[in-house]
């Protein structure tokens, strides 16, 4: 099969016409570097199916960013049959850049002229023949998302890739361009592959190169000395680049035709921008659009209309029973978006699709198995093991949905370029860039794609740093612990506010990914705060179709590893807590008797210091297993607390009712677990505390492993997730449950600051 | 009149001249089109009054301060 390559700037359209391409559902957003890896898909209306590979978004082939090496490695060194280089015709003059590096290849290239449409829009005019005649390959007008243009531009490929292409510079009438020729000459003795580019590239003296092909560097060296340019000296790399970009000033300015405009005359993207990067309105605009997220996909008094109205709850209308059961099912609908209060859009398709049918659903499957007549062991397995825990993890699924969405939405319309131009000075503070911001936000939805996410980041350093705070931003899949544990805090002991509880561990979070960044830029990872310089893509809006390829992405995601490693984990965890150490089946009753708590008490003592560990007594090894089981992935906790706590609740003989098969949120789980363990708040709060800053799950650390590429970086990020979770947790439990300890930590944070302040100062005179 | 862009005002245009700094920032600055003769235009600040936001070559692209002291212009009257 033939193999196409797509190559061109970040947020040229490039993801967008893969998907068009392919009818795959990769990720596109209005951000510079959303493709961070390469990824393939086939196209199938040629003579015959191609292997489309869509690449990094890059400005340039230099050695610089890893996104830049990936796509010029895999051009040279996977030989695609044809590169597909787009180019935004909004923006031609940056992106012929890249393609005039393109072209020094030995492969066939066809240029597709994207956003055409945006360009006619404007008044604007292309002369795509004129194009095309200057650069020597065949040029199609297309638009990507419009789907047009789409069957010639890959027709045309397709007749390019039968032919040989030799790489043409537009260097050759520059000052280097003998220079240039001569080792292109020298590398073709050598029988080097594509030894144009190569030869620019050495002229370049480009690092990767220059050790690619050391006997030909003192050819570079040579010359070197005999030749000084009026503005640039001997600095060839910036020479070649100014070389580009005049050849492209005074070739291809003709092609373009713009309609004479206005300068003071405002684009609708100039304007909503004057206002989203406001001097003074900015920051608190993105903090109310950060809140109203936030807001619209938890809150539960959408608006605050029932506190401000003081609306009437279910009960107060008389539509529930003495149970508290709803009247009927026109109640049940209306309970999912009113009680008391009108519940934001988020809570409401949760309510959906737990209350009416995740729940409905297991419930009735449970109650068919139930009568199946089946050995108890296997109802148990099925129903406890299986059925409860799938259930408790699908249930999440809405919420994480929704804020991907929003996520999403602010990514496609170019906000999210914004957060970071407002947002850098402040992380600059913390030695990182405004682009680092990007990633740690992906992490509140998964940190598995915001990890990938880093290498945007051309600092490695910073990139090291990144990928071990992510964590801290608590993923969708720490929240449904979050609202487990602070409901049944507020259930159980009737002090504090879930929401506030809920939030201030998203700020605890926060503040300990700001720490541990300080902590790791003044010692470990010491370094120049790494450079910003981005392109701001105009806004636009988000496109339907662009939104629905990313929630079913991450739906796909989701639900396959709640079928793979969480229901394995489900029923590991059920039959270790069913089985004694001589494989007998225990009934729930004696689950102390069984493998798990047997291996659990062995290493509860551990997590004394954080409040559930030994104090807990004979159960209390349950809090143990759950967030050990988090380490594989966050969903177990919520999964282990639904299997445990149906252990627990015969044991200490609770009853919430249906607790087995109506698990969703979790809270009735945690006070029976609270209630079997007698935990204390700050013991609680320490335990979410150590889930939220602990390794997250083991998607995220193969993730980590592959990002950070050195083993030994590696290894120390899983030792530096364990213990930071371990201090974080520890200092809550222990300040929270006796004040004054207080004063311990701040003697030994003050003593571990003065050391490195110390040490940066001896280091500091040493230099001197 | 010639300064560096980290010392332009919000509306001043000029023409690049000179391009300095260490290599691998240069280079950017260069892939991203900040080469002699373009002409850049300062859109705005950030509201921390860094980093700022300049047009060039038809785009919006945005630099810290102390990469734009790395580029000399020429200011347009």
């Amino acid at each position: 099969m033939k193999r196409f390559a797509l190559a061109g700037n970040p947020n040229c359209g490039k993801t967008t016409l893969f998907n068009s391409l392919t009818g795959a559902t990769a990720h596109v957003g209005n951000w510079p570097g959303v493709t961070v890896d390469k990824r393939d898909g086939v196209y199938k209306k040629c003579a015959e199916p191609v292997q489309i590979v869509d690449l990094p978004g890059i400005y340039s082939l230099s050695p610089y960013t890893p996104e830049e090496v990936i796509a010029r490695n895999y051009i040279l060194d996977e030989k695609p049959d044809c590169v597909i280089n787009i180019v935004d015709a909004t923006n031609l003059e940056r992106n012929l850049y890249l393609t005039t590096q393109v072209l020094e290849m030995d492969v066939p290239v066809v240029v597709a002229l994207n956003m055409m449409d945006a360009v006619k829009k404007a008044g604007d005019s292309i002369n795509a023949k004129l194009l095309e005649e200057r650069l020597g390959v065949p040029v199609v007008e297309i638009s990507a998302l419009k789907e047009t243009g789409l069957k010639e531009l890959m027709d045309k490929a397709f007749n390019e890739s039968k032919k040989i292409r030799e790489g043409q510079t537009v260097l050759e009438t520059s000052p280097l361009g003998h220079l240039i020729g001569d080792v292109k000459i020298a590398l073709k003795g050598q029988n080097v592959a594509n030894p144009l580019f190569h030869a620019v590239k050495l002229v370049e003296q480009d690092e990767i190169e220059a050790e690619m092909h050391k006997e030909t560097l003192p050819m570079v060296e040579d010359f070197k000395k005999t030749y000084n340019d009026d503005i640039f000296g001997t600095d060839f790399e910036a020479l070649v680049a100014d070389a580009r970009y005049k050849y492209i000033s005074s070739n291809f300015a003709s092609v373009l035709s713009k309609k004479s405009k206005d300068k003071t005359q405002m684009s609708k993207s100039d304007k909503a921008d004057k206002v989203l990067t406001h001097k003074w309105w900015g920051i608190p605009i993105f903090l109310l659009i950060l809140f109203g997220i936030f807001h619209l996909t938890f809150g539960e008094d959408l608006l605050y209309l029932g506190k401000i109205f003081s609306l009437p709850s279910l009960e107060d209308l008389g539509l529930l029973d003495e149970d508290g059961e709803a009247i009927n099912f026109g109640v049940r609908i209306l309970a999912t978006f009113y009680d008391g209060a009108v519940m934001s859009p988020g809570v409401w398709i949760n309510n959906v699709w737990n209350d009416l049918i995740v729940g409905e659903f297991f419930g009735w499957l449970g109650g068919i198995v139930e009568e199946s007549g089946m050995a108890p062991w296997a109802i148990g397995l099925i129903n406890n093991g299986i059925f409860d825990g799938i259930s408790a993890v699908l249930s999440f699924l809405p919420p994480i949905l929704v804020l991907f969405l929003f996520f999403s939405i602010l990514e496609d319309s170019g906000y999210m370029a914004r957060i970071a131009f407002i947002l850098d000075r402040m992380f600059r503070r913390f030695g990182l860039s405004g682009r680092a911001f990007m990633p740690m936000i992906m992490g509140f939805g998964c940190s598995v794609p915001a990890m990938i996410n880093t290498r945007t980041l051309a600092d490695d350093k910073e990139r090291t740093a990144t990928v071990r705070v992510i964590p801290f931003f608590s993923c969708g899949a720490k929240l449904p612990i979050l609202t487990a544990v602070a409901g049944a805090i507020v259930a159980f002991f009737g002090v504090g506010n879930a929401d506030v509880i809920t939030f201030s561990m998203y700020v605890l979070g926060i503040v300990t990914a700001i720490v541990c960044v300080l902590l790791m830029r003044s010692t470990t990872l010491k370094g120049e705060t790494p450079p910003f310089i981005m392109e701001l893509p105009t806004y636009h809006m988000p496109q339907f179709k662009n939104l629905m390829a990313h929630l079913w992405d991450k739906t796909k995601h989701f639900v396959k590893k709640a079928f793979t490693i969480i229901l394995a984990s489900t029923i590991v965890i059920w039959a270790l807590t069913h089985f004694s150490f001589n494989w007998t089946f225990l009934e729930d009753e004696q689950v102390n008797e069984s493998i798990l708590a047997g291996i659990a008490q062995l290493v509860q003592p551990i997590f004394t210091p954080l409040g559930f560990g030994s104090q807990l007594g004979q159960y209390g090894w349950v809090f143990v297993v759950a967030a050990v089981a988090g380490l594989i992935a966050k969903e177990n906790v919520i999964a282990t607390f639904a299997t445990l706590a149906a252990c627990l609740m015969a044991v200490v003989g609770l009853d919430f009712g249906e607790l087995a098969i109506d698990a969703e949120d979790g809270i009735d789980a945690v006070q029976a677990m609270i209630q079997a363990t007698g935990i204390t708040i700050p013991g609680l709060i320490a335990f979410i505390a150590f889930n939220m800053t602990t390794i997250p799950c083991f998607a995220a650390v193969a993730t980590a492993k592959a990002e950070l590429g050195n083993k030994s970086t590696y290894h120390w990020t899983l030792v530096f997730w364990l213990v930071a979770s371990y201090v974080v947790a520890a200092i809550i439990y222990t300040v929270g449950s006796w004040w004054w300890t207080i004063f311990i930590w701040a003697v030994v944070c003050a003593g571990v600051v003065g050391c490195i302040i110390w040490r940066n100062k001896m280091a500091a005179k040493r230099l001197n | 009149m010639e300064k560096t862009l980290d010392n332009f005002s919000i509306g001043e245009t000029g023409i690049v001249k000179m391009v300095a700094g260490e290599g691998k920032i240069k280079r950017r600055l260069f892939d991203m089109g900040i080469t002699p003769g373009a002409e850049v235009f300062l859109r705005k600040k950030a509201p921390l009054g860094d980093p700022i936001e300049i047009t060039l070559r038809g785009y919006e692209l945005t630099l810290r301060k102390s990469e734009a002291a790395c580029v000399t212009v020429e200011v347009k009257a």
